[in-house]
């Protein structure tokens, strides 16, 4: 492929002023930082390269301090935070490597394309690092149904994940969507990728000594995206739609080439480091790899590849062109590596080579537009210990104040079953391939799911082995909203508790932690409150932090998203073959719960939908509790006296009840007769499972040894699910499928 | 049996196809890349799923004319068994090789999920092993699998006996609430006038593993070996 030719276009660039800056998102502290560290003003160039660099998004400003404080080492760790992506030993010498990011801003914008880069951009930091991509999962926020954008959002941000993750050709295996008023104005589009490496074949951004050439590959470099990660850390204003250029296009086809090259060249030796080009593009690769490496790096831009012409080095070092990579090569082996990438029809451009200076020089168009000292572009980043107020906990409410509707329990169950939180996603999920590669043993949904079966946990097999990952996604925002400490607690622990309900050992997460605006004491006191709920949990479940991502001001004129720190979990089970799903398989079998029913009804769905009201303190975690139940139902799934399982949470136990029976297509008669029927059924204690078993002695004898309650509820039977009245399971099914795809023809 | 499964840029379900014929027949098949101009010695020849060339022109119509193509064109003709599945169909429909088109499913949607196939054609290569109306589960995944062909053209795969399956519901009638995609007639494979060459939209290479993801697509894969070996 020829480049375009290029002439010096007339450049007229602004002169560099504060308002300028400004305009950057830079603040006015920030701006002189700048000329103290270059001695003088910058250029156009210069001040592009900083205030990307320093945006909340690239530079974690905000939140570094809080971050630190979170757990990131285990014995399963491999690489916590800091690299692409996190790594961790999942045994027979290989690792899973996994991430989770948000591309919320630019979804809200331009759903399709926001949606498709984000999957696109998630891919590429697991691959850079030498995974090659077995798992797709995607965590949705969009605001309420009613709303007049919400219904084209879902069908571009949907239409956008199907797209791109399809057609390169991995499984979306998992997820979640819910709705809520505080998204209306700005959704969340959180992607997760997991991949699968050989531990002795991980690669880094680090490593890259002096002297060796700097190799661009993938797409050419256009004027999408600029300025892109400035975009993704400020507010929303109504009408930000104007921001439409600053969305980047994906390219599908060219990741999966791009995926395929970089795993062949990978097997080769030839790189020493590699870093993908995501936010803040060429910028944030080149200052990552020179920085990491305490070196310096020259770029003759010139040499870019372009698809337009007369860009200027401003564009070219903040575009966010898609689907590309940069490398550090061995200097010997840079023929072979020209070949493998060009048999992929590929770009290659070595564009510049490391120097021993600690400086980003670039060159374009015989002229240097840059000159910038690393160290301090990084290090003097600002760090902001931004004022916060503790969150300002809920009272308690009265449970038994809230008695079941005058529909009955099996009327409030259907009103559960078919609203939007709970009602069934097919109408997404059946977008997403989730079996492509072939080794899928859960997929999405609850009935008649396109892998047949469903487990609380995405379950893929490893290639040519018995071991199979365990993949989650889980927060519930209204609890985080709540009470955060609490909240952040639960979302790890949720996640811990999904895992274990397959049989798999949970190992390590990544998390996307969304939220408001930080420059508001309330939302930096939220925002520090979870992440010590996450923190504490982390530590009690031994479930360290590996990756992650941050994601502030996703606010729209003054309202901020209910905060959302998603948890993605990765877990691991020995051999496939012991993982239990969560529908029931036969009739006859005893239906267990594990974990203490105390009625808690605060925050749940039972009181938002039933009684209207958002109210009371989100359900406390007790975490030692939390491990002892779930390593005895783990235990047990793994001695094969659990047959299926089911964690409670939303809704309850009859939700659980129902969403097993509807997942097997099996009825059951509940025959347990609680004191107060809404806060039993409905109440959403945590540390809870529910079993179906045909030693049901056995369970109730070992949880008793164990110190873990364990209290009968009933029997599999037939095909209604009886519990007082009576109504066929597929009925069930019929209102659990109905609302989605209603509502999208609607 | 030997077997060569061609690989273009964009083809992702090789993997699933390479572990299904390795796990029938026990020969693990050969990868061939569509740049090659020969292809190797074998039995069968397969096209695989995915998203050849990005689907960016008319999918399928990209790699129907690579160089490897020409080859895999000139054995079929002179008989070596040609499976074409889902992206592979599309491809098939390209060159020819089979009537009809693939058009956008009815929805306008990709959809994934688990479809019912009923066994038409029960004596070629390719589907000896199933029984005549057998019902069989397993995956479709596409967004253009919509088949089209004229009336004139649907007589004479009839005629000809060349309908391998068609999406039916799970008692095995043929219906248009168990129609995935709108194809014409409910058409979800054919074969050939000389029954070498099938192509079809659903996965069976999908539904091979019982306690991964079903096994009503072994009888396609036991009824190649069979006849090639």
């Amino acid at each position: 492929m020829t480049a375009l030719a290029k002439q010096k276009p007339v450049i007229q660039e602004p002169a560099i002023t504060l308002e300028l800056a400004k305009s950057f998102g830079m603040s006015g502290d920030e701006f002189q930082m700048v000329q103290n560290i270059l001695g003088r003003m910058p250029t156009y160039t210069e001040l592009g390269v900083f205030s990307v660099m320093w945006s909340e998004h690239c530079s974690y400003k905000s939140s570094r301090i809080h971050l630190k404080k979170l757990p990131t080492t285990g014995s399963c760790v491999i690489q916590g935070p800091g690299e692409g992506a996190g790594v961790i030993d999942i045994g027979d010498g290989q690792a899973a490597i996994f991430k989770m990011e948000s591309h919320n801003h630019p979804s809200y914008i331009e759903p399709y394309q926001g949606a498709a880069t984000g999957v696109g951009g998630i891919m590429r930091d697991v691959f850079t690092m030498g995974g090659r991509p077995i798992a797709n999962l995607n965590a949705l926020r969009f605001g309420e149904p009613s709303h007049p954008k919400t219904r084209s959002l879902v069908k571009g941000v949907v239409a956008g994940i199907s797209g791109y993750g399809n057609c390169v050709g991995v499984p979306t295996v998992g997820g979640e969507t819910y709705f809520h008023k505080s998204y209306n104005g700005n959704n969340l589009v959180n992607a997760m990728t997991v991949g699968l490496a050989d531990q002795d074949k991980i690669f880094y951004a680090r490593g890259a000594g002096v002297g060796q050439p700097i190799v661009y590959v993938g797409s050419k470099t256009g004027r999408d995206g600029i300025h892109g990660a400035t975009m993704a850390s400020a507010e929303f204003g109504d009408g930000n739609e104007e921001n439409r250029p600053t969305v980047q296009v994906g390219d599908p086809f060219t990741e999966k080439l791009l995926i395929e090259a970089c795993l062949e060249l990978m097997k080769s030796d030839a790189i020493i480091s590699i870093q993908d080009m995501g936010a803040a593009g060429l910028t944030s690769s080149a200052v990552e790899i020179a920085s990491k490496g305490e070196i310096g790096v020259v770029l003759d831009l010139d040499k870019v590849p372009q698809r337009e012409q007369g860009m200027v080095p401003y564009e070219i070092m903040l575009s966010e062109s898609q689907e590309r990579m940069l490398m550090i090569l061995k200097p010997e082996a840079e023929d072979k590596a020209r070949e493998i990438i060009e048999k992929w029809d590929l770009d290659f451009a070595v564009i510049g080579y490391t120097t021993d200076d600690q400086r980003l020089k670039l060159d374009m168009y015989g002229e240097r537009w840059c000159d910038i000292p690393v160290p301090p572009l990084v290090d003097k980043s600002p760090v902001y210990d931004r004022p916060s107020v503790a969150p300002s906990l809920p009272k308690a409410i009265d449970d038994r104040a809230f008695d079941v509707s005058s529909n009955g329990l099996i009327g409030d169950l259907k009103t559960l079953l078919a609203c939007p939180d709970l009602a069934s996603k097919r109408w997404i999920w059946e977008q997403y391939d989730s079996l492509v590669m072939g080794e899928t043993i859960f997929s999405p949904g609850i009935a008649q799911t396109q892998a047949l079966k469903a487990g609380d946990a995405a379950l893929v097999k490893i290639e040519d082995k018995n071991k199979a990952l365990a993949m989650s996604s889980d927060v519930t925002p209204r609890y985080v909203e709540a009470n955060p400490y609490e909240g952040g607690k639960q979302a790890v622990a949720e996640s811990w508790r999904n895992i274990t309900a397959t049989g798999s050992m949970p190992l390590a997460i990544t998390n996307n932690l969304n939220f408001g605006n930080p420059e508001k004491p309330e939302i930096m006191g939220q925002f520090i409150a979870s992440l010590d709920g996450i923190g504490e949990a982390c530590r009690v479940l031994d479930y360290p932090i590996v990756s992650g991502n941050v994601s502030l001001y996703n606010e729209t004129s003054g309202r901020a998203i209910q905060p959302t720190p998603t948890i993605g979990g990765v877990g691991v089970i020995t051999n496939y073959k012991n993982a239990v799903g969560l529908g029931f398989t036969h009739t006859g079998h005893s239906i267990i719960v594990i974990g203490d029913t105390g009625g808690h009804l605060g925050q749940s769905l039972f009181l938002r939908e039933i009684h209207n009201a958002e109210t009371g303190d989100a359900p406390h975690v007790d975490l030692n509790t939390e491990k002892a139940n779930g390593d005895f139902v783990r235990s047990q799934i793994l001695s094969g006296n659990i047959l299926s399982c089911h964690d409670v949470s939303d809704g309850g136990l009859i939700v659980a009840l129902a969403e097993m029976a509807m997942a097997g297509q099996i009825g059951c008669v509940i025959d347990a007769k609680p004191n107060h029927a809404a806060s039993f059924w409905f109440g959403e204690d945590q540390a809870r499972y529910i079993i179906a078993t045909d030693s049901p002695d056995q369970i109730l004898e070992s949880a008793q040894a164990a110190g873990v309650t364990a209290q009968k509820l009933g029997v599999t039977h037939g095909r209604d699910f009886i519990l007082g009245q009576s109504i066929p399971v597929s009925k069930l099914t019929d209102i659990n499928e109905s609302w989605l795809p209603d509502y999208m023809e609607g | 049996m030997k077997s060569a499964i061609i690989v273009f840029p964009g083809t992702n379900r090789e993997k699933d196809m390479q572990m299904a014929l390795a796990h029938i027949s026990g020969h693990t098949p050969r990868l061939v890349w569509h740049k090659e101009t020969s292809l190797p010695d074998c039995d069968l020849m397969v096209l695989p799923g995915g998203f050849s060339y990005g689907d960016y022109l008319r999918c399928g119509a990209m790699a129907a004319h690579s160089p490897i193509m020409r080859e895999v064109i000139d054995r079929a003709k002179k008989g070596t068994r040609l499976l074409a599945v889902c992206n592979g169909f599309q491809m098939l429909v390209e060159t020819g090789l089979v009537p009809g088109a693939l058009l956008r499913n009815r929805s306008l949607k990709f959809i994934c999920k688990q479809i019912y196939l009923r066994s038409d054609n029960t004596s070629s290569d390719f589907t000896h092993r199933f029984a005549k109306g057998q019902v069989s589960q397993v995956p479709i995944a596409h967004g253009e699998g919509n088949y089209f062909i004229n009336e004139d053209g649907i007589k004479s795969l009839q005629d000809h006996d060349q309908i391998a399956f068609r999406y039916c519901n799970k008692d095995g009638l043929v219906c248009d609430e168990a129609n995935p995609n709108g194809s014409i007639a409910n058409i979800a494979g054919v074969l050939n006038t000389e029954k070498t060459i099938l192509g079809m939209m659903p996965h069976p290479e999908d539904s091979v593993m019982p306690q991964i993801n079903g096994h009503q697509g072994i009888p396609l894969f036991q009824s190649i070996v069979e006849a090639l070996t």
